[in-house]
Order: C-alpha cells, then structure tokens, then sequence
C-alpha cells in the first residue's frame, strides 16, 4: 500500500497536457487554417448580422479549409473516444 | 429513516450541483461565449449524461474511506448535515469550495464522533481524497498554463475578431466536457453516499454499487442544482480571479475537463472546484500580461484547508446532537436545524443577490455587484 499511486499520476499529467492542451491546440491550429486564404482580414461590416466577426472566421482558401475540417474531426474523434474509455474503465464488470 | 437520509443526499446533491455549475459554465459565461441560462441548461443536461458515465468515484466514497460496519443511519445523515451547511455557507460568501471535501469531511466527522478514529479508513482518505486535493490543481494548472501558451502561440497571427468568434465556439465544446467531467466525479459522491446507507441500512451488502434509481435520483438532483445556478461562485471563479478572454476559458476547461475526466477512471474523488480553479490561474499564468488575483486566489485557498475539518465538526457535531436525543426524532432535529439554517442563508442572500443580470459585472473586490445596498464584507 503507497500513499501515491504514481503511476496514476504520472498518467494523469501526460494524458492530461495531451487532451488538455494539444487538443485545444489542434482546434487553435484548425481555425487558424480556417482562416487562411483571400478573405484573411477583411473588415466585417459592422451590423452584417449578430455577430460582426462572424466573416472573419473563415479565410475562403481551400487547403486551410480541409486542413480545418481534419483537425476538428481529430478532435472531435479524441473527445468521443475518450468518454468511451472512460465508461469502459468505470463500468467494471459486475462480480458476482 | 432511511428515506430521510436519501432525501438529505439528495439535496446535498443539489447544493452541489449549484455550487459547482460556476467550475464548468463560469469561463463561457464570463467571455460571453454562451448567455448565462444557456450555460445553466447545458450544463445540467450535460451532468445528467456524466453521472450515469462513471462509477468508479462512487465505488471509493462508498467502501474506501470509512469502515463501513459502524456507519448508521444516523451517521450519514449527520455527515450530510455537516456538507450542507458548509456548501451553503461558503456559496453565500460566493467561495469555490470543494463540496466533495464538505461531504465527505461531514461524513468522516460524523463516523468519528460516532465510534472514534479508528472507524476511518486514513490511508483511503489521504490516498484518494487528500493527496488528489492537492495535486489537482497543480496538474490543471499547468495543463492549463501549457493550453494557453499554445493557443495564443498558434493563433497570433489571427485577427483578433477571428480569433475571438472561433475560440467561443471552441469554448461552449469544451465547458460541455467539464459539465460532463463533473457529473461523472461529482455526482458519483453522493451517489457513493446513498449506496454507504443502504449498506448501513442492510439493504445492500458491502461493497456492492450503486442500484440504478440511486443513480438516476442523483443524476436528476445535481443537473436540477446546477440549472439553479450559483451565480456567486459563477461571479468568483469567472470575474474574480483573472480576466478572461475566450482562448483561455477554452484552455482552462480543457485542461478541467481532461484533467477530472482522467481522475474519476481512476477513482479519485478529486475536487472539480479546486481543479477549475487551479485551471483558471494557470490560464493567467500562461498569457503574458494577464493578472492573476493572488488575494481572491489566496482566500479560496484557505476556504479549502478549511472545508474538510470544518464540515467534519458541524457533520460530528450533528452526530452528536442526533445521537444525543437518539433514534429516528435525533435525526428529525438535526434536519429541522439544517432546514432552518438553510432557510436563514437564503434569507441572507436575498439582501445582495447575484443573478443571470449582474454576474458578469465589472469585478470590484467583492461578490456582490456594486448596488445601493450594503455590500457583503469581504
């Protein structure tokens, strides 16, 4: 009997940088290639619709548009693959 | 009897629920990314998804921490007593504390005064409860101070409207997660809770899960408190401790998220409090030129040193009140006095009320807003 399972610990650090830093980074890096392309910086007028950023968002080229749409999709995977360990691992199988 | 202990859990579940909506909602409310009753809908719905996800956080506070042959009825009920009062009391002052420390300090208090030191399972609680407390947010902290110096790195070169309306949507994703994370730690306690009384009770033998109803009464009881809201701590954690911008909230709660997430599989019954707190400082930390409020920071702290001995005495205080009358009428009293003390907080908390309309207020010092009113002292 330990005080610390380290193990768990050290899991917990390294699984936790990754889901919770280097996805919020892939996501920052999508939008990033989002918002690549010829529209990159143009102004929104103001009071287009409700959110006046909202043309901003999306740059118009291509390739950072794909580059985005594979990056969410990343993430989105990450999260849903996730939750299923995490149910896997706290529904152990009933002893009888 | 028996009803009544799983009607006082139950509204512990409550009080939970609404003092913890602020961990996961309180960043997306504080940047806008979501309007206040928006985020209060989705983070109970979202709780209500994550109790049934996880039982692992259940299992440790129903057989790992007290000897499970001396707990009474009459013990839980006090130890829920002493959860109650201390959430309450530290939501009227609008302090992020730990309310799996409340309940399971109340409930240890209670053990002890009931049969002494040697009831408690020490090693249970310094290894799955005490240990957790204090790495947690050390951990979310850096994860989240790691989060944010990524995202402000990759996203430089992004205008700032851009950057603003794609980190919102970013961030409404990620405070689900932690709505999620919450209900499998956080709903799991009481759950872990109902199932100690039932083994009291002899209803279920030891070591056995949480039943099914017991799971959905305290997935509908904690997403019913957090559709409340506690607009106080909503205020603290998401105004009072650094000023946040959109890709920030979006790494701290990643970083919460991922952070409880991982905990509960394992187990440990960690504080989402203190690991979105410790999130949302490290997102401070992480942007250059964000203060962090050391002074709110250092308060909240030492509300946690004292949440668990606090709510240990009121939880072995009302052991021996009920004890003292004994039977069934002891643990009437000690309801009624709880009632009556809940009663008088939300009394108290009418004079300076924090709602969906002034959360977001600019932060003066306080909880409460400025308004005419006398304000709360600090």
């Amino acid at each position: 009997m330990s005080w610390i399972n380290l193990s768990a610990l050290w899991k917990i650090v390294v699984f936790g940088l990754i889901a919770g830093a280097g996805l919020p980074a892939l996501f920052a890096g999508g939008l990033y290639s989002l918002s690549q392309g010829p529209r990159r910086g143009r102004v929104a007028t103001a009071g287009a619709d409700g959110g006046a950023d909202s043309e901003v968002l999306v740059g118009g080229s291509v390739l950072g548009m794909a580059l985005a749409a594979i990056a969410f999709l990343i993430v989105l995977a990450a999260i849903g693959w996730g939750i299923y360990e995490v149910y896997q691992i706290g529904h152990p199988p009933v002893k009888k | 009897m028996l009803v009544l202990v799983v009607i006082t859990a139950l509204c512990f579940d409550f009080t939970n629920g609404f003092h913890d909506t602020g961990n996961a909602m309180a960043t997306s409310i504080a940047t806008g990314a979501l309007g206040p009753r928006t985020a209060v809908a989705i983070s109970g719905a979202l709780n209500f998804v994550g109790a049934f996800l996880s039982l692992a956080v259940a299992a440790t506070i129903a057989s790992g921490l007290v000897d499970t042959k001396v707990v009474t009825l009459t013990v839980v009920a006090a130890g829920l007593a002493g959860g109650i009062i201390w959430n309450l009391v530290t939501w009227l002052f609008g302090i992020p504390s730990s309310s799996s420390h409340a309940l399971i300090g109340g409930v240890i208090g209670s053990v002890i005064a009931a049969s002494g030191g040697s009831a408690v399972l020490w090693h249970g609680l310094v290894s799955k409860v005490i240990l957790p407390a204090v790495f947690s947010p050390v951990i979310a902290g850096l994860v989240a101070a790691t989060g944010t110096w990524l995202l402000y790195r990759i996203s430089r070169s992004m205008t700032d409207g851009a950057r603003k309306h794609g980190f919102r949507i970013g961030q409404i994703g990620s405070a689900c997660m932690v709505s999620l994370a919450h209900g499998t730690n956080d709903a799991q306690k009481t759950m872990g809770v109902i199932t100690l009384a039932l083994i009291a009770n002899g209803t279920l033998a030891a070591k056995s899960n949480a039943p099914i109803w017991v799971i959905v009464c305290c997935a509908l009881a904690i997403s019913a408190g957090t559709y409340i809201g506690g607009w106080r701590v909503i205020r603290t954690l998401g105004k009072g401790l650094v000023e946040i911008e959109a890709p920030q909230g979006m790494a701290a709660e990643s970083a919460s998220a991922a952070v409880i997430l991982l905990s509960s599989s394992f187990g440990y019954s960690l504080s989402t409090t203190h690991v979105a707190t410790g999130s949302i400082i490290g997102t401070g930390l992480g942007k250059k030129g964000a203060e962090v409020r050391w002074n709110v920071a250092g308060r909240m702290a030492t509300a946690w040193v004292f949440t668990l001995p606090c709510a240990a005495l009121v939880g072995a205080a009302a052991e021996a009140l009920a004890h003292g009358i004994g039977g069934t009428l002891g643990v009437v009293v000690d309801l009624v006095l709880l009632a009556a003390l809940a009663g008088f907080i939300y009394y108290r908390s009418r004079g300076n009320k924090v709602d969906p309309s002034n959360v977001n207020a600019e932060w003066t010092g306080g909880v409460t807003p400025p308004q005419p009113a006398e304000t709360l002292a600090a």
